[in-house]
């Protein structure tokens, strides 16, 4: 009910945005919902939106998967901490542009330097999130299953996982945000197609409606995601927690 | 594995350490164990009794194999049999996974133990009607029974027992020894109990070794012969005399 409201109030702003800059700067949301039914109907809008979301879906679980087994390792073995930590602070510090461009560069403006770019933009914000759940994780547990000989595999799934499970969720919810904002920059610069591209030509010709309606578009899309899938997903992993509580 | 209660053969124990030094965070050395032997024969129950702070839980460590800085040996034999014995134990704490049920609990320490088994170590433990609990759900003294009911699932040759009862009331303490005592006499297995209460050693072992101060050393050793069944209250409170007048206070 909140949430609704909380919804309700932004079309308000909205409209008194669009009273105060005019409809040439900020359409108002009928022209912008106008704007989605014709791209809808031409198929653009889900050629577009398609393309983006696969490409988020691969950088998302490219970087997910290197960057959890990168900090899990690196939160557990202190060697590999050690090494590893130079290249971390590199990767965190350097701007997403100048990796996207070197990918373009040394890759060709493909679809991998697309994706790689953006799996390394997210990499070491998973690793740093996961490394500091690995360095938490109970001793005790731990010897627990050395005693009663668990397999590495029943040791993974079983005391290791869900002492992460915070911190993965946390990676993703920051993951998913972070990976569709640098999607649509990789676009606008080396993709013929997707939402940034799109939004990129809209740009030039200033076409404010269609900018609008594929950003309101992706992020109804990006909400749908995180109502649908990652709250639901974090509910399950800490049921024995609400249950306590 | 039709019997969660009926051990295999149970396995022997020979523990030799030599010394234990532990390095402290400012660097500097402590002994904490010294020309500690023992061995323990098929079934035996030995409780180790020594004042808090004198080692015991690293000695229990080092038999479990998570502490293998010392010099010495341990031996745990299975009888006859090439693969390694198995082994339960209980911690000071209960260690229970919080984000599975007790029932999950027991099964993932014990995979092949059959549902039925495991219900009668629920059931032998009070623990029926919380199969499907989490950890955080349950008293200390209920998340206590669950550790031992998982030591026990494994159907384990040899019993390392960490203080089981610590931190537990002295009625709770007497009632969950009591049942500890029953399970020990029909499982069988060879086990080490370690504990600064002398009731917790006079009603459970076969054998009690006393351990000074650190570092800690073997000062004595009292054998029960008493079954454990038949230990009246008088006799135990006889047993306990004897110990603490073999020089070895526990709480002073």
């Amino acid at each position: 009910m909140l949430r609704l409201a909380s919804l309700a109030l932004f079309l308000v702003i909205w409209l008194v945005g669009t009273f105060a800059l005019g409809e040439r700067k900020l359409p108002g949301p009928p022209a912008v919902a106008a704007t989605i039914v014709a791209e809808a109907r031409s198929g653009a809008l889900f050629a577009n939106v398609g393309i983006t979301l696969v490409r988020v879906v691969l950088a998302f679980v490219l970087a997910m998967a290197i960057g959890s087994a990168l900090g899990l390792l690196m939160g557990r073995n202190r060697v590999a901490d050690r090494l590893g930590d130079p290249w971390l602070v590199v990767l965190l510090n350097l701007p997403a542009l100048v990796i996207i461009v070197l990918a373009y560069v040394w890759l060709g403006l493909t679809e991998v330097a697309a994706v790689a770019a953006v799996a390394v933009n997210k990499l070491p914000n998973t690793i740093v999130t996961v490394r500091e759940g690995a360095r938490a994780l109970d001793r005790g547990l731990d010897e627990m299953g050395r005693v009663f000989a668990f397999s590495r595999w029943k040791k993974l799934r079983h005391i290791v996982l869900p002492q992460l499970a915070p911190y993965l969720a946390a990676a993703m919810r920051l993951g998913v945000s972070l990976i569709w904002k640098i999607v649509l920059v990789v676009e606008l610069i080396g993709r013929p197609n997707g939402v940034g591209f799109e939004i990129g030509t809209a740009f030039q010709l200033f076409d404010m409606p269609r900018i609008l309606a594929y950003s309101c578009t992706f992020v109804l899309i990006m909400l749908a995601i995180e109502t649908l899938l990652v709250q639901p997903l974090e509910r399950r992993a800490s049921r024995w927690r609400l249950r306590t509580a | 594995m039709n019997d969660a209660l009926r051990a295999g053969v149970s396995a022997r124990l020979e523990l030799h350490i030599a010394a234990k030094q532990y390095v402290a965070a400012s660097g500097a050395r402590h002994e904490v164990l010294r020309e500690i032997v023992l061995s323990l024969g098929e079934g035996e129950v030995a409780a180790i009794l020594g004042p808090s702070g004198c080692g015991k839980t690293t000695l229990l460590r080092i038999v479990a194999g998570l502490d293998t800085d010392f010099d010495g040996s341990v031996t745990l034999a299975g009888k006859g049999r090439s693969h390694p014995p198995k082994m339960g134990m209980v911690f000071q704490e209960p260690r229970l996974l919080p984000w599975r049920t007790v029932e999950q609990n027991l099964l993932l320490a014990a995979p092949g133990a059959s549902a039925a088994a495991i219900d009668r170590l629920l059931a032998d433990f009070g623990l029926s009607s919380h199969a499907r609990h989490f950890p955080g759900e349950l008293s200390l003294g209920l998340a206590r029974r669950v550790a031992l009911a998982r030591a026990f699932a494994v159907e384990p040759d040899i019993l390392l027992l960490d203080e089981p009862f610590a931190s537990l009331d002295a009625r709770l303490a007497g009632s969950l020894r009591h049942e500890l005592a029953k399970l020990v006499s029909r499982n069988r297995a060879t086990t080490l109990l370690v504990t600064h209460d002398v009731d917790d050693a006079t009603e459970l072992a076969d054998r009690i070794f006393l351990l000074s101060q650190r570092p800690a050393r073997i000062i004595g050793i009292v054998p029960i012969e008493t079954p454990r069944s038949l230990r009246s209250p008088e006799r135990l409170a006889a047993i306990g005399r004897d110990v603490i007048a073999r020089g070895v206070g526990p709480e002073r």
